[in-house]
C-alpha cells in the first residue's frame, strides 16, 4: 500500500492508503480528522470544505495520491492558532450562527478563503460573492452566516 | 389574550404555580417532577366555529403522553456545583439543549453555563416521554422540569438553613449560592450531600413567577457554539467506536426494490478495504477501511434486482391515484358565489445535511447502538426483535443529529446497521450515501388539494378544504400515542393520519362552516412526518384562495384578513407585519407583497413576503442551481405564548421560512418509472444562498402566555404561504401547484440507478480557490 506524506493542521502525517481514496475519507476514516464533515461526496454540498496551502477546497473530490509532500492541509481543527479563535471562528459565535452545526465547519472554511481571496483582488466582499456561496446550510442560517463573514472580515488583518 | 391558552393540559395543580415533585434517594441531590394532568375531556367546551385543533392540538396530546412519566426524569446537583439533566429528547438543531438549560438556570437561579444538558439514552419506562416531533418539547417537558428544578432549590435552602443555622425564609438563592441575610454564602455543591434524600418523598412547591424571570425571555447563544465552530461537536459518524468500520448498503434501481441474488460477492471482498459483503433487508451491506472503499464496493457490486412496488409509475400516475381518492366538496353553489380552487403538492424530501447513519456493536447476547434518534425507545424495541435479544440486553444512545425536519423520527439506518453487524458478526459505522438518501429516504408525500368557499355579499358562508394525500407513515411513536389516548381524543375513530391533520389544522378565519378533511390513499412509499408535516401544503392552499376570496368582494388582502380572522392573536400579528413590513407599499412591476397568518403549536404568526419575478431576476444564471423568483423580504411576527430563548425562537424562523421558500418555489423530487430523478444537493433545490431573502425580520411578540408554544416548525407554514400570495400578485397569476418550477425543464441529468451512487470526483484541486 503507499505511503503518503503531507501535513495537516501543522502536523507532518504518514498514511498507508491506496493512491485513490479521496482525502476526505484519509482525513476522517484513517486520521480519525471528523471536522470535515460528508454531506454528498461529489462536491455540491461542500460540507468538507478544508484548506490546501491556504485555498478552500474539498476533500471529497481529491484522490490522497494527488496531494504532495510539501502539501498543507487545515481543517476546522486546525483554524484556531495557540488556543486562540480566528476571528471568524469568534463572529460565527457572536452572530449565534451554528444550529445543527453540522455544515458550519465547511462554511467558517469557506468564509476564512473567500475573504483572502477578495482581499488579494483588493475589493469588499459583495452581496454577489455571499450569494454565490455554495455551502448548503439545511438548517438555514444562511442570514446569519452572511452578517458573521461581513463582520469575521472586517475582523481579519 | 391569555385566556385563550386555558385549554393547555399543560399540567394544572393544586392552584397556578403549586406543583409536586420528588427528591429521589440518592448520595446527592436529585429530583423529579409529577405533573397532574387535567381530564382534557372536560378542560374546555367545544365552541361551534372551533376545530378539533383548538379544542385539543396534536402538541397537547403529546404533553399528556409525555406526563404520567415526567416523574421519571431526574436533575441532579453535583458536587462541583454543576447541575446535570439528562434531556430524554433529540437535539437536531432546534435550540433545545440550551433552552433546557435556561429553564433550570430560571427556576434554580444558577448560571446557565453551570447547568450541563445531555441527551438521554433510550428508556422504555418513560414510553412515550421521549419521542421528538411536533414542536413539542418544550410544551411537553416546561413544567416538569420547572417543578423539579425548584424541588432541587427548596432541598438545597433548607441544607442551608441547617447548616446556617437560620429561618429558610431569611435566605436568598443567587448565581447557584444560598445566601443568608448576613452575607455567608453556600455554594449548591457544597450542599449537595446534605440536601439528598434517604427516600423518594414527595415535595409540594411553588414555581417562580414569570415576572420574577431573569433568565427566560432574553436571548442566549446556544451552549455548543464553540464545539459546532472548532469542529470538535461530535456526530454519530464522528465516534470512535473499537472495531467500527465505514459500512455502506448497495440499494436498489427502484423505490423499495429487493435483492434476488449477489453476482460478484467474491469479486468484490478482493477490492481493496473491503472486510465485509452481506445481503440484508434493504439491500447489500458492505463493510470496508474507508468509506470512499464502501462507495467503490457498492458501485462494483453486481445484483440481480427483484422489481418494487411503485416500477414504472411516474408523478402523473400518482396525481391520477390522488384526483381519484379527493372527498367532494359537500355544500353546492347554489346561495351565493362559489369560489374554488385546486391545487398539487408535488413529492419533498426533507433530507438533512446529516444523511442517516448510525453505529451498531451486535454480539451474540447484546447490542449497543449509537445514533440521532428521536424515538429512540421504538427503535430499542424493534431492534431487538429484530435481532431476536431482549429488550433490555439492547442499549441505544441518543447522539446529536446533523439536522432532522422529521427524517429521524425513524430508524431506518440504526435498524440496517444491527441487521448488518449481527449478519457480519463486526461492529459497523452505517452511513447513508447522499444518493441513498434522497432516493431511497423517507418523502414529505405528494397530495392534492381543493378548496370552496361560498361568498355571499359581504360574508363568507362556508369553507371547505379537503386535502388528499399518499400516505404518510406515523406508524412508530406518533401512532403509538394515538393508539394509547383513542379514548381522550375529541376526533372520535380515525385513522393515525386523519387524527394528526384533524389535531393540526386549526380554524383561522371566521368563514362560516368550515370542514377539513384529510384522505389517503397508497401505502407503497417511504415517507414520514417532514417539518410541519400537512400545514405547509394546506396553508399555501388557504392563504392563496382568501386572496381570491378577498378579490371577489374586492377587498385588500390585509383589510380582509383583518376583518375575518377568527383571534386577537392573529389579528395583533397580522397588523405587526403590515406595520413592519410597510403592506401596501408602491414596488414596480413584477414585484409584489403577500401576506399569510398561521396558527399551530400554541402560537400565531403571520408573515409578509416581498418578492421579485421581473424577468432579469427570474433567468440569472447559476450553475447548476435553480434561481427562479427571488423572495426579497420576509417579515414574520411570532406570538409564541410564552418565548423561552429569543434567540433560538429568532433562528427557528428564519430556518423555517428557508424552508418555506423551497416548499412553495424550488424544492422537490421527480417521480419517473418507480424511482426519484434527484439524487444529491444540486438536484434537490432547497434554498441556497442566490436564493436568500437579503432583508428577514422576526418579531417576537411579548408574552401572552404562561406557557410556551411550540417554535421548530411553526414558521414553514406561513411563509410558504405568503410566498405563494406574494407570486400570485406580483405575476397576476394563481399558482395552482408547488413548488411552482415542477414542471419547468429539469435542470440537471439525472443520475444513473445503476450503481446507484456515483464515484466521488478527482478534481478537486483543479477547483482549489
Amino acid at each position: 500500500m503507499p505511503k503518503h506524506t503531507f501535513t495537516v493542521n501543522g502536523e507532518k502525517v504518514t498514511v498507508k492508503a491506496e493512491d485513490s481514496v479521496r482525502l476526505l475519507w484519509v482525513l476522517r476514516d484513517i486520521l480519525g480528522i471528523t471536522g470535515p464533515k460528508y454531506g454528498c461526496g461529489i462536491n455540491v454540498c461542500k460540507a468538507c470544505t478544508s484548506h490546501i496551502n491556504g485555498k478552500a477546497f474539498n476533500p471529497c473530490a481529491v484522490p490522497v495520491g494527488q496531494i504532495k509532500p510539501g502539501d498543507e492541509i487545515t481543517t476546522i481543527e486546525g483554524l484556531a492558532k495557540n488556543g486562540r479563535l480566528h476571528p471568524m471562528q469568534q463572529a460565527w459565535i457572536d452572530h449565534d450562527v451554528a444550529q445543527c452545526g453540522y455544515c458550519q465547519p465547511g462554511q467558517i472554511m469557506a468564509a476564512v478563503a473567500l475573504v483572502k481571496r477578495v482581499r488579494k483582488e483588493g475589493r469588499p466582499i459583495r452581496n454577489a460573492d455571499l450569494d454565490a456561496i455554495r455551502n448548503i446550510c439545511r438548517c438555514g442560517t444562511y442570514d446569519r452566516i452572511r452578517d458573521a463573514i461581513k463582520d469575521g472580515a472586517k475582523r481579519m488583518s | 389574550m391569555a385566556e385563550s391558552n386555558e385549554g393547555h393540559a399543560e399540567g394544572l395543580a393544586l392552584d397556578r404555580r403549586r406543583f409536586v415533585g420528588y427528591v429521589v434517594a440518592a448520595p446527592t441531590l436529585a429530583v423529579a417532577a409529577r405533573v397532574v394532568v387535567a381530564d382534557p375531556a372536560s378542560a374546555a367546551p367545544i365552541a361551534t366555529p372551533d376545530g378539533f385543533a383548538e379544542f385539543m392540538d396534536l402538541g397537547e396530546l403529546q404533553n399528556l403522553a409525555a406526563a404520567p412519566t415526567a416523574n421519571k426524569i431526574t436533575i441532579r446537583v453535583n458536587r462541583d456545583g454543576t447541575v446535570s439533566f439528562a434531556l430524554p429528547r433529540s437535539e437536531n438543531g432546534q435550540g433545545i439543549v440550551t433552552s433546557t438549560a435556561m429553564i433550570i438556570a430560571e427556576e434554580m437561579d444558577i448560571p446557565v453555563k453551570r447547568v450541563k444538558v445531555t441527551l438521554a439514552d433510550a428508556r422504555p419506562e418513560l414510553i412515550w416521554n421521549q419521542l421528538t416531533g411536533g414542536s413539542n418539547t418544550t410544551r411537553s417537558t416546561y413544567t416538569p422540569i420547572r417543578t423539579a428544578a425548584a424541588v432541587a432549590k427548596k432541598r438545597l435552602r433548607e441544607a442551608a438553613a441547617r447548616e446556617l443555622g437560620v429561618d429558610e425564609a431569611s435566605l436568598r438563592t443567587v448565581d447557584g449560592a444560598v445566601v443568608s441575610d448576613d452575607g455567608r454564602s453556600l455554594d449548591y455543591g457544597a450542599l449537595t450531600e446534605a440536601a439528598a434524600a434517604r427516600e423518594t418523598t414527595a415535595v409540594e412547591v411553588e414555581l417562580k413567577p414569570r415576572a420574577a424571570f431573569q433568565v427566560i425571555g432574553k436571548g442566549h447563544k446556544r451552549t455548543d457554539a464553540k464545539a459546532a465552530v472548532t469542529g470538535k461537536k461530535k456526530y454519530a459518524m464522528d465516534l470512535k467506536v473499537k472495531g467500527a468500520k465505514p459500512t455502506m448498503v448497495c440499494r436498489p434501481p427502484t423505490i423499495n426494490g429487493k435483492v434476488r441474488k449477489v453476482l460478484n460477492r467474491a469479486q468484490v471482498l478482493e477490492m481493496p478495504g473491503v472486510t465485509h459483503v452481506v445481503t440484508i433487508s434493504t439491500g447489500v451491506a458492505v463493510r470496508a477501511r474507508t468509506f470512499g472503499q464502501c462507495i467503490d464496493a457498492v458501485r462494483a457490486l453486481k445484483v440481480d434486482w427483484g422489481p418494487g412496488p411503485l416500477d414504472g409509475l411516474s408523478d402523473g400516475d400518482i396525481l391520477a391515484e390522488l384526483k381519484a381518492a379527493e372527498v367532494p366538496l359537500a355544500v353546492p353553489p347554489l346561495l351565493g358565489k362559489a369560489v374554488d380552487g385546486q391545487f398539487t403538492f408535488w413529492f419533498a424530501g426533507n433530507s438533512a445535511l446529516e444523511t442517516n447513519c448510525a453505529i451498531a456493536d451486535v454480539r451474540a447476547d447484546r447490542a449497543e447502538i449509537w445514533g440521532p434518534l428521536k424515538v429512540p425507545i421504538a427503535a430499542k424495541t424493534l431492534i431487538a426483535q429484530k435481532l431476536k435479544l431482549p429488550e433490555k440486553a439492547v442499549k441505544v444512545h441518543v447522539i446529536p443529529g446533523g439536522g432532522s425536519f422529521g427524517r429521524k423520527l425513524f430508524h431506518d439506518a440504526a435498524m440496517e446497521a444491527a441487521e448488518a453487524s449481527q449478519k457480519m458478526g463486526k461492529p459497523v459505522k452505517l452511513m447513508w450515501h447522499r444518493a441513498d438518501d434522497v432516493r431511497q429516504g423517507r418523502v414529505h408525500p405528494m397530495s392534492t388539494g381543493r378548496v370552496r368557499a361560498i361568498v355571499l355579499g359581504n360574508q363568507v358562508t362556508s369553507f371547505e378544504q379537503r386535502h388528499t394525500s399518499v400516505a404518510t407513515d406515523f406508524s412508530h411513536g406518533f401512532g403509538e400515542i394515538i393508539t394509547a389516548f383513542a379514548g381522550s381524543l375529541p376526533v372520535g375513530d380515525l385513522g393515525f393520519s386523519q387524527t394528526i391533520f384533524a389535531l393540526s389544522q386549526s380554524v383561522h378565519y371566521n368563514f362560516g362552516v368550515t370542514t377539513q378533511l384529510l384522505n389517503e390513499v397508497d401505502g407503497r412509499f417511504n415517507t414520514g412526518a417532514m417539518r410541519n408535516i400537512y400545514s405547509p401544503n394546506t396553508a399555501q392552499a388557504r392563504e392563496v384562495m382568501v386572496d381570491k376570496i378577498a378579490a371577489t368582494m374586492k377587498k385588500d388582502p390585509y383589510a380582509f384578513r383583518r376583518e375575518f380572522v377568527r383571534t386577537p392573536q392573529s389579528r395583533a400579528v397580522l397588523d405587526k407585519v403590515a406595520t413592519v413590513g410597510k403592506w401596501g407599499r408602491a414596488m414596480p412591476a413584477g414585484m409584489g407583497q403577500g401576506l399569510a397568518i398561521h396558527n399551530e403549536y400554541g402560537a400565531f404568526t403571520a408573515c409578509l413576503v416581498e418578492i421579485d419575478c421581473r424577468p432579469k431576476t427570474v433567468g440569472r444564471k447559476v450553475r447548476d442551481a435553480v434561481t427562479g423568483p427571488r423572495v426579497t423580504k420576509v417579515v414574520i411576527a411570532v406570538d409564541i405564548g410564552l418565548p423561552i430563548n429569543p434567540a433560538g425562537l429568532r433562528a427557528q424562523m428564519l430556518s423555517g421560512a428557508m424552508d418555506g421558500i423551497a416548499m412553495t418555489l424550488t424544492s422537490s423530487l421527480h417521480l419517473r418509472n418507480g424511482y426519484f430523478l434527484e439524487a444529491s444537493w444540486d438536484n434537490y433545490a432547497y434554498t441556497r444562498q442566490w436564493n436568500t431573502p437579503p432583508t428577514f425580520q422576526a418579531i417576537i411578540m411579548p408574552a401572552t402566555s404562561d406557557v410556551p408554544g411550540g417554535a421548530g416548525e411553526l414558521a414553514v407554514a406561513p411563509v410558504a404561504a405568503a410566498v405563494a400570495t406574494a407570486y400570485a400578485r406580483a405575476t397576476g397569476t394563481m399558482p395552482t401547484h408547488f413548488p411552482i418550477n415542477h414542471k419547468n425543464p429539469l435542470h440537471f441529468k439525472p443520475k444513473p440507478t445503476v450503481p446507484p451512487v456515483p464515484q466521488s470526483p478527482v478534481n478537486g484541486l483543479d477547483l482549489a480557490r
